[in-house]
């Protein structure tokens, strides 16, 4: 036995649990430990969007239109798949410009217009408190159901409660309570309530797993799983119709289609949807995984729906029972007290969520959008000369949210089963489907201009005001009837569900058509025939290219200001404390210096103002504290003009700069290399003429001594001449090679390069210079491989090379003891030559100078230099002109190894 | 970025097959009657191109992160 007191122990008790999880998580956000600041959190959050009439109401549209129920859920669905797209973009907009509700979206984007907040708020509350009453009526008629228990009754049977009986009239109450001190705790910029969103996803658990606990008692527990309850159903001919589209009476495909589509609507523009995803919401990446578990919410709390439907369908005899509560009185037909209980406080959850979201948004929609612009032009209440206003703020929002509650219970009094409210659930998606129009075009059509939207949404709310809530209001006795039959007066083609004569549409879909084309069609038609005014255009730019816009560009502003009347006006609105902190934050941002009040702290101030009062608002009390002169479209104009110039110039000017350092740079190589040049040549005449000076004064100086003193003795005048030849000779052969070097260096040496076996070279150029070796008593070993390709290379000058390194070795070897050993090997596709001798060495510091021209290592002091010290550097051109390496490693005192590669394939030779 | 524009553009084709899937031509072939394991045929269908459209969703989107 299910007693009343139970029944309310047990909501008081959810509700407290509700009450703990917002202080909770309100308690965390102020720590800074967000509980709510992950996806899964975000995900469940949205889906907000299944109230009760998702959870009752999902069954008794199934009862009636089998399948037709599901549009509905597949219309979201697309949507996530856009959400991406379109989601991020309005959170984005949202955030940059501290937008709070749907109203704040389309009035900042139309050059801040109050006119539009103030229609926007005005046709979300027509659309929405029906709803809420909606939502009050199902609590209470579950309440009332649930304590006629054993018994079945459909309340409609029940006797008229009164008023202070009425439980829908305490539900309103206490949710009132929970909203206001969780929706409005305090005012806040961001204007987010992370308790409310981590209660709201705490329902939307509890709805589901209650839901889907009816689901499987009923499929696996009454019956044999899904396909036994299939089964009985197609037996029953009324039953089976149902599980076509056409069969029902949902109105076919068409309506089908475009239910689909209104649903996608709906779930971006509700205004209790635009509060969880886009106000609510703490990172844009969130959006990535909600794009797929919020459909996946869906799937799951519709799966059961067709089978409870039958279910019920089948287990009441016809009439007796609403399809509406199969939900909760199939639990109770078989005695489950403890799941009917659990389902009653599902069908809590699903109502309460929606309640509190759609109140939170619609209340702050009230505030900044409808009673603040008011009041702020009241000129006789002088409020933007009042100290505090913080406190007003939280007062009409407390104040708004109450009301809206009222009103919809006394809607829900009112109406009680009358068509306007049964019908609400479409109804009210239909109304928030005429924000489409502006919030789209807001958001990706730049010409879209106040006017149009202004034109498009009165007109598109006017068409649905007479295709759905007129009629509406006639099938429920407060109009005459004939309206519906014969049209206003009588006019056939002013039929409210067959507009001129438009037939053969249900009714949704019908008034969905008329007032999408009125509200679209006055849009575009009078955006394209105005003129945008300039902050119009300035916004249009803003919101749509949010993604290319980094940061909200400052406006051209002229005007003046004092700080202190800036921050105090801020203080006002948001609390004088909390102003502070948000300037002096400010003013950190900006490196720490006092404030002055340019365009960037007027454009801070007013993002401060709009999170509180809104961005129409904001603009107000801004421009009552600035002294700003206003722009002329002129003005403007130039001072782009001027700017895309200056930009124009500076681009160029950066551009020259660029150009002259780079050239600079070249130049300055170049004369580097120049004086280098210059000291080299310096250097190699000083020592031309030095090294052949030393041969010429001996050759001189012999030649006197013969020349003066004929009395020498043969012996002594022989040995005088064999100096001179000698010396004679080395001259020779030095002013050759510096001709060679010269030949080399300019490029006009003779190459004659043919295809050589290096084998065969080295065997040769061993045998030349086997007497030099022998007249040492050195021993040569060679290591030479047969059969390796041939190399690209001039002869004479390939020998050139060898000679000089083997002379080498022979010159710095001990006599006997020395030895020399030549190596051919192939390295990749290289040939490699290692000339290498165990003689003196070469200090690590010379190892790299001995391939400068002149340089000769050894004690010059001592010993009289062995060669001309050209003979490595033209060694190493040659070389290095056949693609090749040449280059020496040594230890000194054990001896040195020349090596030199030639290419197998050589790149670039001249011939 | 280059990843994110293609997995929108992805998330777009997706949005594209599914609007496909649950309008008028495809949705009529499956319109019949005729059961599959005994839950009927449209149902089955319905129900399953939505498992299927959020499955392909979750992929595109957890292999962008």
């Amino acid at each position: 036995m299910l007693l009343g007191g139970v029944i309310l122990l047990a909501s008081v008790a959810y509700l407290g649990l509700l009450f703990a999880i917002a202080y909770w998580g309100d308690k965390r956000a102020d720590a800074g430990r967000s509980i709510i600041a992950n996806p899964y959190i975000y995900a469940l959050s949205m889906a907000v969007y299944a109230t009760s009439w998702t959870f009752y109401g999902s069954v008794g549209r199934a009862a009636t239109s089998g399948v037709g129920f599901l549009p509905i859920y597949l219309g979201p669905t697309l949507v996530a798949a856009l959400g991406w797209l379109v989601l991020r973009k309005m959170i984005r907009i949202s955030k940059t410009h501290r937008i709070t509700s749907i109203a704040d979206f389309v009035a900042a984007r139309y050059g801040k217009s109050a006119l539009l907040g103030g229609l926007v708020t005005l046709i979300a509350m027509v659309g929405i408190v029906p709803y809420i009453a909606l939502q009050l009526k199902a609590v209470s008629n579950s309440f009332v159901i649930l304590l006629q228990y054993p018994a079945i009754v459909s309340p409609a049977r029940l006797q008229a409660v009164a008023i202070l009986e009425d439980t829908a009239l305490y539900a309103a109450l206490l949710l009132a309570a929970f909203t206001v001190v969780f929706g409005t705790r305090h005012l806040d910029a961001t204007e987010r309530h992370e308790g409310m969103v981590a209660a709201i996803a705490f329902e939307s658990v509890v709805k589901l797993v209650a839901f889907l606990a009816v689901g499987l008692f009923v499929t696996f527990g009454l019956f044999n799983g899904f396909g036994d309850v299939f089964a009985r159903a197609a037996a029953r001919p009324e039953l089976a119709k149902l599980l076509t589209i056409g069969g029902g009476t949902g109105g076919g495909y068409g309506a089908w289609m475009s239910l689909v589509f209104l649903s996608m609507l709906a779930i971006l523009f509700l205004p209790r949807q635009f509060q969880i995803a886009v106000v609510e919401n703490v990172n844009e990446n969130h959006l990535s995984k909600a794009i797929w578990l919020f459909p996946l919410y869906l799937l799951a709390i519709n799966i059961f729906v067709l089978p409870i439907t039958f279910a019920g369908l089948m287990q009441f005899a016809p009439g007796t029972v609403d399809a509406d509560t199969f939900v909760l009185t199939l639990p109770m037909a078989h005695r489950q007290e403890a799941l009917a209980l659990f389902v009653f406080i599902g069908g809590l959850s699903a109502a309460t969520g929606m309640v509190i979201v759609e109140t939170i948004a619609l209340s702050t929609m009230i505030c900044n959008d409808l009673v603040m612009p008011l009041l702020l032009r009241w000129k006789r209440l002088a409020l933007a000369s009042r100290a505090d206003l913080s406190g007003l703020l939280l007062a009409i929002r407390r104040g708004a949210i109450v009301l809206l509650m009222m009103l919809g219970y006394v809607y829900y009094r009112a109406a009680g089963e009358a068509h306007a409210l049964v019908a609400i659930g479409l109804m009210s998606f239909a109304a928030v489907a005429q924000f489409a129009p502006a919030m789209l075009g807001g958001m990706y059509w730049k010409q879209g201009t106040r006017q149009g939207a202004l034109a498009g949404l009165v007109l598109g709310f006017a068409l649905w005001a007479y295709t759905l809530m007129l009629p509406s209001f006639a099938r429920s006795g407060w109009l005459p009837i004939g309206l519906i039959e014969h049209g206003p007066l009588g006019i056939e083609w002013l039929r409210p569900y067959a507009l001129f004569g438009l037939k053969g549409l249900d009714e949704i879909t019908h008034a969905l058509f008329w007032s999408l084309l009125a509200n679209v069609g006055a849009y575009v038609g009078v955006s394209l025939l105005g003129k945008q005014d300039i902050r119009d255009q300035a916004q249009a730019l803003l919101f749509v290219d949010v993604f290319k816009v980094a940061s909200p560009s400052v406006r051209p502003w002229r005007g003046r200001a004092s700080v202190q009347e800036v921050v105090t006006l801020v203080g006002r609105f948001i609390g004088p404390a909390r102003a502070e902190e948000a300037f002096a934050q400010f003013a950190q941002r900006r490196g720490g210096a006092t404030l002055v009040p340019d365009a960037e702290l007027i454009h801070f101030a007013e993002d401060l103002l709009a999170g509180a009062i809104g961005a129409s608002s904001a603009r107000a009390m801004i421009a009552s504290v600035v002294h700003e002169e206003p722009l002329s479209m002129d003005e403007v104009l130039v001072i782009l003009d001027e700017a895309s110039q200056v930009l124009a110039y500076s681009r160029q000017l950066e551009q020259k700069s660029r150009e002259l350092e780079a050239a600079s740079a070249e130049l300055s190589a170049a004369n580097q290399r120049l004086k280098e040049l210059d000291r080299l040549k310096d250097d190699f005449i000083s020592t031309v003429t030095h090294e052949l000076r030393t041969p010429l004064t001996s050759i001189r100086s012999l030649s006197e001594i013969l020349h003066s003193d004929p009395r020498l003795d043969l012996d002594k005048r022989k040995q005088f001449i064999a100096i001179i030849v000698k010396e004679s000779e080395r001259l020779s052969r030095l002013i050759n090679q510096v001709l060679d070097l010269a030949k080399l260096e300019s490029g006009v040496a003779e190459w004659h390069a043919s295809e050589l076996d290096l084998k065969e070279v080295i065997e040769e150029t061993v045998a030349t210079t086997r007497q030099l070796i022998d007249d040492k008593d050195l021993q040569l070993t060679l290591a030479l491989p047969a059969a390796l390709p041939r190399v690209r290379c001039d002869r004479d000058r390939l020998t050139q090379v060898l000679i000089n390194l083997l002379g080498n070795a022979v010159k710095f070897t001990e006599r006997a003891s020395g030895r020399i050993h030549v190596a051919l090997a192939r390295e990749g596709d290289a040939l490699r030559v290692d000339v290498r001798d165990n003689g003196i060495g070469i200090a690590p510091a010379d190892q790299a100078s001995i391939f400068e021209k002149f340089h000769q290592v050894g004690d010059t002091l001592t010993g009289k230099p062995q060669g001309t010290g050209l003979g490595l550097p033209i060694s190493r051109r040659i070389i290095e002109h056949f693609g090749g390496r040449l280059w020496v490693r040594s230890t000194p005192g054990a001896g040195a190894t020349f090596s030199f590669t030639l290419p197998l394939q050589p790149a670039g030779v001249k011939p | 970025m280059n990843d994110r524009s293609r997995q929108s553009q992805r998330l777009v084709a997706l949005f594209l097959l599914g609007a496909l899937l649950f309008a008028y031509p495809l949705l009529a072939l499956f319109d019949v009657g005729g059961t599959v394991w005994g839950v009927p045929l449209l149902y089955a269908y319905l129900f399953g191109a939505w498992a299927v459209l959020i499955a392909l969703m979750a992929w595109v989107v957890e292999r962008g992160n």
